[in-house]
C-alpha cells in the first residue's frame, strides 16, 4: 500500500501531466505485478466488489470519530467526498507497514457476505493503522471512484512507456471485461491479439467544432452524418460472442433484447459502431431521449417498454470484417463496405445505417444542420473520408458540430454550495421564470461560468441568505442568468411540468433586469415546437 | 428599567452600550477597539481606534493617519461603564482577544485565535468569562491540524527537493502573519525572498522586535540568477502571476488551513498545499471555548450553523451573531480568505 499511496501523492502533487506520466511509468516498472494489475483497473474504472455500504462506513467513521451523524454529513456535505471525510474526521494515526494494494482489495472482497460485526472490526482495524493518505486511498477502495487526476489515456500512455508495447494496442487490451482478480500482468500487457471474445475497440471520439465548418477546407474531402442524441454503442457479433457495449465499457447487450435477432443475420467477425435510440416506427425517426431514458437504468425490460419504446442501432462505423481489424482503412470505405452489411440484413431488423448527409459546400451543410431539430439529432457529424478509426480522441479527422442550444433568461432563488472542487463554493443554482406575478421554479444548473463569477456570487449569497434549508439558501431573485440547454420535455413531476435537458448558464446577464426574463408561457411554447 | 447587555450586536458591528464603543465594526464609528490588523476586522474610517501596542504599527501601516491609542496585554482600561483588557489570541503578531468586565460579569470578543503556540505570535491564553464571542473559521470536525514543527518539516524537504531540481520555490501566504510566521519556522536551506507586499510588513514587525530571519525583497534584479535555489514567499494572488516567472523553473504551493481539502486545493490549480492555518482547529476551538467556562457562546464567522448546533448539544446556551468578518478584502484575489 506505501508505493501505491507514494504514486497517488506524486500524481495528487502537481498538475503537469509530463510529472504524472513519470510517475505511474515508474510505478509501472516497480510495483509488485498484482498490485500494478489492480492499479491497471483502478484507474480504467474497475474495483473491488462493494462489501461495506456506504451507511455503514458513515456510522462506524462517526462513531470512531466521536461525532454525531448529523455532524458527520454537514462535513460530507463540505468535503464532498465520502472517502476524504472519512480520512480527515478519523483522529489521527500513526502509519504502520501495511499489507500490499493486492492482499488489502483481496481481503476486503472476503468481507463480503460476512456479518456487520466482522466487516466494521475489520474496518476499524485498518483506519486504526494506516497513515492519513493511505485511509483515504483505502477508503476509496471501498467507496469506487478512483480517478487521482489521472485520464485513462495517460495511464495507458505510461503503460506503454514501462512495457513497450504499443499504446493503440495497450488500450484495446485493456477494454472489456477482464478480471484483475486472475489476470497475470504479462497477459494483460502482452502483444498476442488473443483476448475474450466479446472485447470491444476503443471509441473513437470526435471534438466539438467551435471555428465553425470553413477552416476544414475542402467539402470534398469530408463526409456528414446526424449526431445523434441517444447512447453510443459497440455491437460486437464474434464466433462465440455476440455483445453490446456501452461507451462507459458497460455490456448492455440484455438492456437491449430486441438486438438479439442480429445475431443470426450478421456475418460472424462483426464490429459495428453506432447510435442506440429509442425509436418512433410511425414517424420514423428517433423518439425523445426521455423514452430511451426509461430503458437505460433497467436491466431486465418490461414488455410495455419493449412496444412503447423499442431500441434500434443506427450503424454509422464498421470495425471489424470477417473478424479482421479495420481500423486503419478510411471512412469512405469502411462505410461502404457497412453499407453493404445492412443491405444484406432480412427486413425489420433493428438496425439500420445512419443516413449519410450530402451536401456541396459549407454552406450547404449549416442549412442542413438547422433540421437537425426536426430529425431529433443534436447536430451533425463531420469526418474526414480518408479517416482511420482513431483511438480516443483525436483532433482534426472527427468534428461534432452541434446546434446551437435553445436559451431562456432566468432568475436565480437558490442557490447550493458545491461539492469536490468546489466545496464552500455557492455553485449549484435553481432558476425560475415568470408566471403572471409569481416565480415557477423550473431547472437547476451548476456550470458555465467562470471561478471569478462563482467567487463573486459566493460573497452575494453569503450576504443575501433569506432562510436556509440544510445546505441550500434561498436567495432574493436577483441575479438573473441566460440558461442554455438542448432539449425540452414534459415533466409532471416538476412543478413547471417541464423537465430541460443540459441546462447550463451561458452569462451572468448584470444588465438584465429581473422583471424582464422569460416567462413559463414561452417555455410552454419552445416545448410546442420540440414536439414539431 | 433593564440593563443593557454588556455586548449587542448591531448594524455597525458589535457595541458596547455602556462603554459606548464597537469592537471591530465594519462600519465607520467613533471609537473602535481593534483585536487585530487584518482588514476585515481592522476597517477604515473610525474615529479612534484602540489595539496592542503590538499591533499598532501594522495597523497605522495599513490604514494611514489614524487617531490611535495604545494598550499592553493584560492592561485594564475603564471606558464608561465597563472595564475593558486585551490578552493574546496567539492569531497573528499583536493579536488580541477582547474582555469587558462589568461588575464582574466577564465578555470575551475572540477577534481570530489559534490555541497552538507558533513561535512568532504572542501565544493564546484563554481568559475566564461568561459569554464567549467566538469564530469558527474551522468549526467542522474534519479540520485537525498537525502539529506546526510537522508542518515546517514538510515545507522545508520540498524547498530542499526543489532547490535540488535547480527550481525556486514560491510559497503562496498572507502577507501579514502566515507569512512571517513560515520564514520564522521554516529551517533555512538558502536565501529567502519576499514579495513587497510581504516585506513591507516583515520590516514593520523585525523593526517591533519580532525575531524574523533575514529576508530579500524580490524587487527588479533579484531572481533566479541572483538567488538560485531560493524560497520565495509571496501573497497568494502572486501565484502564477507575470511576478512568479522571473523566478524561472519553480514550484508554487499555497499554505493555508484550507488545503486540508483536496477539493479546495485541486480548484486553485495547485500541485502543493500544506495545511497552515492562523485559526484555531475542531480541537482547538472546543478546547478554547471549554477553557472559557462561558454559559454563552455567540459564533460570528465561518461553519457557524452546525458549530452553533454542535455547541448547544454540548449544553452551551449558542447563538449566531452575522459579522462581516472573514472576507480579507486585501486578498480579494485569493478567493479563500482564511
Amino acid at each position: 500500500m506505501k508505493q501505491f499511496a507514494t504514486l497517488f501523492a506524486a500524481l495528487d502533487g502537481t498538475t503537469k501531466t509530463s510529472a504524472k506520466l513519470a510517475a505511474l511509468t515508474g510505478y509501472f516498472q516497480t510495483a509488485p505485478e498484482p498490485d500494478r494489475v489492480w492499479t491497471i483497473a483502478l484507474l480504467s474504472g474497475r474495483r473491488p466488489k462493494r462489501s461495506v455500504t456506504s451507511t455503514e462506513l458513515r456510522e462506524w467513521a462517526a462513531e470512531a470519530a466521536n461525532v454525531p451523524l448529523w455532524l458527520f454529513e454537514e462535513s460530507y456535505a463540505m468535503v464532498g467526498d465520502l472517502a476524504e471525510t472519512i480520512a480527515l474526521i478519523l483522529p489521527v494515526a500513526e502509519g504502520v507497514e501495511t499489507p500490499s494494494l493486492s492482499a488489502i482489495i483481496a481481503e476486503l472482497m472476503q468481507l463480503t457476505g460476512q456479518s456487520a460485526e466482522v466487516r466494521k472490526a475489520a474496518i476499524l482495524a485498518y483506519w486504526g493503522r494506516l497513515g492519513p493518505n493511505e485511509r483515504l486511498l483505502f477508503n476509496k477502495l471501498i467507496t469506487g471512484g478512483f480517478r487521482m487526476g489521472v485520464s485513462q489515456g495517460l495511464m495507458t500512455r505510461a503503460l506503454a512507456t514501462a512495457t513497450g508495447v504499443d499504446e493503440a494496442v495497450l488500450a484495446h487490451r485493456l477494454m472489456g471485461d477482464w478480471s484483475p482478480q486472475t489476470m497475470p500482468f504479462d497477459r494483460l500487457v502482452q502483444e498476442d491479439g488473443s483476448g475474450p471474445a466479446s472485447r470491444p475497440y476503443p471509441f473513437a471520439l470526435a471534438a466539438p467544432l467551435e471555428e465553425g465548418s470553413e477552416g476544414l477546407g475542402d467539402p470534398g474531402d469530408w463526409r456528414a452524418e446526424w449526431k445523434w442524441d441517444g447512447i453510443r454503442g459497440q455491437l460486437i457479433q464474434r464466433t462465440g460472442a455476440f455483445a453490446l457495449w456501452s461507451r462507459g465499457e458497460e455490456l448492455i447487450t440484455d438492456r437491449f433484447p430486441e438486438f438479439s435477432a442480429l445475431a443470426d443475420f450478421l456475418p460472424p467477425g462483426t464490429v459495428m459502431d453506432g447510435e442506440v435510440l429509442a425509436w418512433d416506427r410511425a414517424a420514423n425517426r428517433p423518439l425523445p431521449f426521455a423514452d430511451l431514458q426509461k430503458r437505460i437504468g433497467r436491466k431486465t425490460v418490461p414488455k410495455r417498454l419493449l412496444s412503447e419504446a423499442p431500441a434500434m442501432l443506427l450503424a454509422y462505423d464498421l470495425l471489424e470484417v470477417g473478424g479482421v481489424d479495420w481500423r486503419d482503412r478510411p471512412f469512405a470505405e469502411r462505410r461502404e463496405r457497412l453499407e453493404a452489411v445492412v443491405a444484406g440484413l432480412p427486413e425489420g431488423m433493428p438496425l439500420r445505417l445512419s443516413p449519410a448527409i450530402s451536401f456541396e459546400s459549407w454552406d450547404g451543410l449549416a442549412a442542413e444542420r438547422q433540421a437537425a431539430r426536426e430529425m431529433r439529432a443534436e447536430g451533425v457529424m463531420i469526418k474526414r473520408a480518408a479517416s482511420p478509426y482513431h483511438v480516443g480522441r483525436k483532433r482534426g479527422d472527427w468534428w461534432k458540430w452541434k446546434l446551437d442550444p435553445w436559451t431562456v433568461d432566468a432568475v436565480m432563488i437558490y442557490a447550493q454550495a458545491g461539492h469536490g472542487r468546489r466545496a464552500n463554493l455557492y455553485t449549484d443554482f435553481t432558476f425560475a421564470v415568470r408566471d403572471g406575478n409569481t416565480l415557477v421554479p423550473f431547472t437547476k444548473a451548476y456550470s458555465g461560468l467562470t471561478d471569478a463569477e462563482f467567487n463573486e456570487i459566493t460573497r452575494w449569497v453569503q450576504k443575501n441568505t433569506l432562510e436556509r434549508f440544510g445546505p441550500v439558501r434561498r436567495v432574493p431573485p436577483e441575479l438573473v442568468f441566460e440558461i442554455g440547454f438542448e432539449g425540452i420535455q414534459e415533466s409532471p413531476r416538476h412543478k413547471s411540468g417541464i423537465a430541460l435537458r443540459f441546462p447550463r448558464m451561458l452569462r451572468w446577464r448584470r444588465d438584465k433586469p429581473v422583471d424582464e426574463i422569460d416567462t413559463l408561457d414561452g417555455l410552454r411554447e419552445m416545448l410546442r415546437v420540440s414536439r414539431g | 428599567m433593564a440593563e443593557n447587555p454588556v455586548l449587542t450586536f448591531t448594524e455597525k458591528g458589535i457595541y458596547c452600550p455602556d462603554g459606548g464603543f464597537f469592537i471591530d465594526p465594519w462600519r465607520p464609528v467613533d471609537h473602535a477597539l481593534i483585536t487585530h490588523g487584518h482588514s476585515d476586522h481592522a476597517r477604515w474610517g473610525h474615529r479612534r481606534y484602540l489595539a496592542t501596542h503590538q499591533a499598532l504599527p501594522v495597523i497605522r501601516h495599513r490604514l494611514g493617519q489614524i487617531e490611535a491609542a495604545g494598550i499592553a496585554y493584560g492592561e485594564r482600561l475603564q471606558i464608561g461603564g465597563v472595564t475593558v483588557s486585551f490578552h493574546p489570541a496567539g492569531h497573528v503578531p499583536g493579536s488580541a482577544q477582547i474582555a469587558v468586565e462589568r461588575r464582574g460579569e466577564v465578555w470575551v470578543v475572540s477577534g481570530d485565535y489559534k490555541v497552538e503556540p507558533d513561535g512568532l505570535a504572542e501565544p493564546f491564553s484563554p481568559i475566564r468569562c461568561h459569554a464567549f464571542i467566538s469564530e469558527c473559521t474551522f468549526g467542522l470536525p474534519v479540520f485537525r491540524w498537525q502539529p506546526q514543527v510537522q508542518v515546517m518539516d514538510d515545507i522545508g524537504r520540498w524547498w530542499a527537493a526543489n532547490a535540488a531540481a535547480g527550481k525556486a520555490s514560491i510559497l503562496g501566504a498572507y502577507s501579514f502573519g502566515k507569512a512571517q510566521r513560515l520564514m520564522a519556522g521554516v529551517a533555512p536551506i538558502g536565501p529567502i525572498l519576499t514579495h513587497g507586499a510581504v516585506e513591507e510588513i516583515t520590516a514593520i514587525l523585525r523593526a517591533q522586535g519580532y525575531a524574523l530571519p533575514d529576508t530579500v525583497r524580490a524587487v527588479a534584479g533579484v531572481d533566479a540568477k541572483t538567488h538560485p535555489g531560493a524560497l520565495v514567499i509571496a501573497p497568494p494572488s502572486a501565484l502564477g502571476s507575470v511576478w512568479a516567472r522571473k523566478f524561472g523553473p519553480a514550484e508554487e504551493a499555497f499554505a493555508s488551513g484550507w488545503m486540508a481539502v483536496r477539493g479546495i486545493r485541486r480548484r486553485r490549480a495547485l500541485g502543493t498545499g500544506f495545511v497552515v492555518s492562523d485559526h484555531a482547529d475542531w480541537d482547538g476551538l472546543n478546547t478554547a471555548i471549554r477553557a472559557t467556562g462561558c454559559e454563552r457562546v455567540f459564533v460570528t464567522h465561518g461553519y457557524t450553523a452546525p458549530f452553533r448546533h454542535w455547541l448547544a448539544d454540548q449544553g452551551y446556551d449558542a447563538g449566531i451573531v452575522a459579522t462581516e468578518y472573514g472576507d480579507d478584502v486585501d486578498d480579494a484575489t485569493a478567493e479563500i480568505a482564511e
